[in-house]
């Protein structure tokens, strides 16, 4: 594929807003997991809360899109000077021609669960000021995402659960690469609610402890929350040497079953040999492996016998998600941030909590920070319903 | 922008009053009148028994244009990349846990959750066809039918592979359903080829315009196509099923179109 240039990116989650708190935390090996205190929720969990996401205002114009997954959006969107370098893109290429591709599970879904509380006694109705298509749809994180940064190109949210803003890459490559666009927004924004953590729960994935990826004892994952957005662009004449690079993207099926993965890693596999497949690249060329890592002991168990199955067992790698807690739909997004991160400053980062990893599990995990030259590095994101999808990021060869 | 070409090869259907693509060809083409009946969903015959069970509305749906539109292309399912375009999940399983989320009990069943994500019908087709290959699962509320054809037609532009574009909605229950008055379920499958084959219907050039959005002369299907986002490819349906060569202009985003050029094959 033709490789793109990530023009900007920027990320919130529970370890920091914007790319310098997000650096300094990983360094720092800090993680933002807490004892759930979210909302009314009366579960024994641990999640990634972004401290001051009610704080936020929406612009003027766009309160009707007024919730939390917006007003996270909205933080996300003002960190790093994204949107000015979005409006200087626009300058570049005109408003028709930048695309909006987002990845959510959940949305505003929040805003409905409340409004559910607020039913008219008599009628059952719910409250007047409940406003769908601008907080429970899908689509209104890029609706709202499109209208704050002043867009006018094609614009679609990728439900894909986990893999979601994994995936808003492939959509936005193919577009540019087709002459639909030449630029595009791409990222996810996924917030706390109580589907999410009540339905992980009846599933017996999350952990009562902050989660522990890779770890002989894991229990289950932490649900997180971000906001993470990247400029993808067309490359011009001239791209700098250092210039950061989206160089694959690969994109499975299990066909195996909707929460599960598929135990022997097949589909994982599959997206993993297709980026590098897509990036005209070999194993040996990545040096920095970002782990889907939930923390469950079957995506751990799946990932590993994926990724040895095409690495061997030398390629560093970590899963972030023990600092992060599972950003779900905005995972993808986030991880890719944090490889950018990490290829910018070489460093890659340690898996948190993890106190002693599977003696079953043969990929080489980091507990501890490294030093070291990324040139290129994978992320894997993993969704329900085995909706898989690898990227590459990195410099160009 | 460059122009986005695909051919047809295979076309499934599934509505109010329209069972399958041959009923609806014949009321669109006006060989017979379109006479309003509930959407009637199959049972998924293609599932295991054991997922047979669980199933929700928006996944029968899928199965049903899935499997019409690939039987008619005379495709193989199990590497045909996919992609999904819907506005919501599956509307009554949304209601479910919403209610039970507001209630003195808040425990959820995991087949509700696991029901819930926006791809399930996604997930259920991987099972159902065996399909192993990428799957795409788009969301653009109204404009959904044309983000989900614009994804189509970008991927089989640039992967050069034949795939499978389904767009579908599901209605939701009260009191979702005053917010979101969507009144029944519709979704229409295309088998989408770069190149002409034999199963070529018709050949699709589209570009993005700004012009309006061409409407259905038929008042009841009028009222379909701006009621249901699926539906919305009405007038697009309506050009193949006449078989005939010519310019539909379909609703997308605000200041945003899909203008279509179509040729018939044979």
């Amino acid at each position: 594929m033709t490789p793109l240039v990530l023009t900007r990116f920027t990320a919130v989650s529970a370890i920091g807003r914007g790319l310098g708190q997000t650096l300094d935390a990983l360094e720092m090996k800090r993680s933002g997991l807490v004892p759930c205190a979210f909302e009314t929720v009366d579960l024994e969990t641990q999640v990634g809360e972004v401290p001051g996401v009610d704080a936020t205002a929406l612009p003027h114009a766009l309160q009707a899109f007024d919730c939390r997954n917006n007003r996270l959006a909205q933080l996300g969107l003002a960190q790093d000077g994204f949107s000015e370098a979005v409006a200087e893109c626009a300058e570049r290429w005109g408003r028709r021609r930048i695309g909006v591709f987002l990845g959510t599970s959940t949305a505003g879904m929040l805003q409905t669960e409340l409004a559910y509380r607020d039913r008219d006694p008599a009628t059952g109705a719910l409250p007047a000021g409940f406003n769908y298509a601008a907080t429970q749809n899908s689509f209104s994180v890029a609706d709202f995402v499109r209208r704050a940064l002043h867009l006018q190109g094609p614009a679609a949210v990728v439900c894909t659960a986990c893999s979601s803003s994994a995936k808003v890459f492939a959509s936005a490559q193919r577009m540019i690469s087709a002459g639909v666009i030449d630029a595009a927004v791409v990222g996810g924004v996924d917030s706390l609610c109580l589907t999410t953590l009540y339905g992980f729960h009846s599933l017996q994935l999350t952990s009562r402890f902050a989660c522990r990826p890779f770890d002989v004892a894991r229990d289950g994952i932490s649900i997180g929350e971000a906001a993470a957005f990247v400029l993808l662009e067309r490359p011009q004449a001239r791209v700098d040497r250092d210039a950061l690079m989206l160089l694959g993207v690969g994109e499975s099926s299990d066909a195996y079953h909707m929460s599960s993965p598929h135990p022997e890693g097949r589909g994982a596999r599959a997206s993993i040999q297709q980026a590098l497949q897509a990036a005209n690249l070999t194993p040996g060329d990545i040096d920095y492996i970002n782990l889907h890592g939930t923390a469950t002991p079957s995506n751990d168990s799946a990932e590993d016998l994926a990724v040895t199955s095409v690495f061997g067992t030398r390629t560093p790698c970590s899963s972030t998600k023990g600092a992060t807690g599972h950003a779900l739909g905005a995972a993808g997004a986030l991880e890719a941030v944090i490889c950018a991160l990490a290829i910018q400053h070489g460093l890659m980062p340690a898996g948190l909590n993890t106190t002693a990893v599977d003696p079953k599990l043969k990929l080489h995990y980091l507990c501890e920070n490294r030093r070291g030259t990324i040139a290129r590095a994978l992320t894997n994101s993993f969704g329900f319903g085995g909706a898989n999808c690898s990227l590459i990021i990195g410099h160009a060869a | 922008m460059t122009p986005l070409t695909a051919y047809v090869e295979g076309i499934g259907v599934l509505g109010p009053g329209l069972n399958d693509w041959p009923s609806a060809a014949a009321v669109l083409s006006s060989a017979a009148p379109y006479l309003a009946a509930p959407t009637v969903l199959p049972a998924p015959l293609s599932l295991p028994p054991a997922e047979r069970r669980r199933t929700v509305a928006v996944v029968k749906l899928v199965l049903a244009i899935g499997f019409e539109a690939t039987t008619r292309a005379g495709i193989d399912r199990r590497a045909l990349p996919t992609v999904f375009a819907s506005s919501g999940g599956d509307g009554e399983n949304c209601h479910e846990i919403c209610q039970a989320l507001a209630s003195s009990d808040r425990q959820l069943s995991p087949t509700r959750f696991h029901n819930s994500v926006h791809n399930v019908g996604a997930g259920y087709w991987s099972i159902a066809a065996e399909a192993t290959a990428a799957a795409n699962v788009l969301c653009a509320f109204d404009a959904s039918f044309v983000a989900g054809l614009l994804e189509a037609l970008a991927q089989v532009a640039t992967e050069r592979t034949p795939l499978l574009l389904l767009a579908y909605d599901t209605q939701y229950p009260e009191p979702l359903h005053n917010k979101r008055p969507l009144p029944d379920a519709f979704g229409v499958a295309l088998v989408l080829a770069p190149n002409a084959r034999a199963p070529a219907l018709a050949r699709l050039t589209a570009v993005l315009t700004e012009s309006g959005a061409d409407r259905m002369s038929e008042p009841q299907l009028e009222t379909l196509r701006t009621s249901i986002p699926a539906a919305r490819s009405l007038p697009l349906l309506q050009k193949l099923a006449r078989r005939e060569a010519g310019r539909v202009t379909l609703d997308y985003l605000e200041h945003m179109r899909l203008t279509v050029e179509v040729k018939p094959c044979r």
